[in-house]
């Protein structure tokens, strides 16, 4: 299925779960927080939330600022 | 314990649910490497610094992370909201920013640095937007520490919003001119402390050298907050600690209270006993 991951799109597996997405991306074992279709999906939601064809998801991190 | 916390008058500062051992709270971004980083990180004294919430690069080469080079056990993490020009994307920032903070187990889960910016050339704040994201962060039981411009009247409305700290701009970000106009920034810290004298204002933006702390600490602010300031330095380090020298002299310079300003000289040594001529006597 299709989805736009942090405003690219992409091809991933279908009925994968968030966790399973981070796990394709190497970002299990950091911080990575996520949100689809603008709403936060807590980490201790990712193994049960389905991604779906279409959403739109943001993964981010922390990096330098002021 | 180190000779600095020993001084007179140099105490924490309680902002919120978080007390912090300086009144200097600096950014990571803009530096060099990560080393001179963590250097003057380490020099500054802060206890909590600045980081901003970004999209994780999946299609580069990732490189360093700055979370690799972060005591998290030292640091309590301030999550900003920067490149947000909308409340809306300003609030779904800071709930990312708490959940990484969560996910790290960092005490500045409860905070975040608002900014909800008018435009990229002047990184003033968008007051209509300020305010709207931090009612709605303040509901969803943030504690805002939120980027303002130095207008009195406005940091009066985000007082009563619920903001945890309103943080006046001295100048534009990243601009270097210090404070432009300190009657704004002491009107603001009349105001904002009147009844309520632990309600914390600190300074944030456009510090360009130890002087501009100085000044904001002299002025009455319980802190500063900057970043490009040491940042950009050429020697980032020593800005550092003069940065951190600064904000406790001017904090100990406020407290001790400065002589009255008069328009004419007034002799240190005493004019009884001179053996000179004295003009007009």
């Amino acid at each position: 299925m299709n989805v736009v991951i942090n405003g690219q799109h992409s091809a991933v597996p279908d009925g994968i779960t968030v966790a399973t997405l981070l796990e394709l991306n190497d970002l299990a074992e950091r911080a990575c927080a996520v949100e689809i279709n603008r709403t936060l999906v807590p980490k201790r939601d990712h193994d049960s939330r389905v991604i779906e064809d279409g959403d739109a998801i943001e993964l981010v991190t922390l990096v330098g600022g002021g | 314990m180190t000779t600095e916390t020993m001084e007179p008058g140099i105490s924490t500062l309680t902002v919120g649910s978080r007390t912090l051992s300086s009144r200097l709270i600096v950014g990571t971004g803009k530096y060099a490497d990560f080393n001179v980083m963590r250097q003057a990180l380490d020099a500054s004294g802060a206890h909590a610094i600045t980081v901003a919430v970004r999209r994780e690069r999946l299609y580069n080469d990732q490189g360093e992370s700055l979370l690799d080079h972060i005591d998290l056990d030292r640091y309590t993490i301030l999550p900003n909201t920067a490149g947000c020009f909308e409340a809306d994307d300003a609030i779904r920032v800071a709930r990312l920013g708490r959940e990484l903070l969560e996910q790290l187990g960092n005490p500045g889960a409860s905070w975040v640095k608002l900014e909800v910016l008018a435009d990229k050339k002047t990184l003033l704040p968008d007051p209509v937007g300020t305010l709207e994201a931090c009612r709605e962060l303040v509901a969803d039981g943030f504690e805002v520490l939120c980027y303002t411009s130095d207008d009195p009247v406005m940091a009066s409305r985000l007082k009563a919003a619920g903001a945890t700290s309103v943080m006046p701009a001295g100048s534009p970000i990243g601009s270097g001119q210090g404070l432009l106009n300190r009657n704004n920034i002491a009107i603001i810290l009349e105001t904002l402390k009147d009844g309520d004298p632990d309600y914390p204002v600190i300074v944030d933006a456009g510090v360009g050298c130890a002087s501009d702390v100085t000044i904001a600490m002299e002025t009455g602010a319980d802190g500063v907050l900057l970043n490009t300031g040491i940042a950009h330095a050429k020697d980032p380090v020593m800005m550092a600690h003069a940065m951190r020298h600064a904000c406790s002299s001017g904090r100990q310079s406020c407290l001790s209270g400065r002589i009255p300003r008069k328009l004419y000289a007034t002799a240190s040594s005493p004019w009884e006993g001179t053996i000179s001529y004295i003009p007009g006597e």
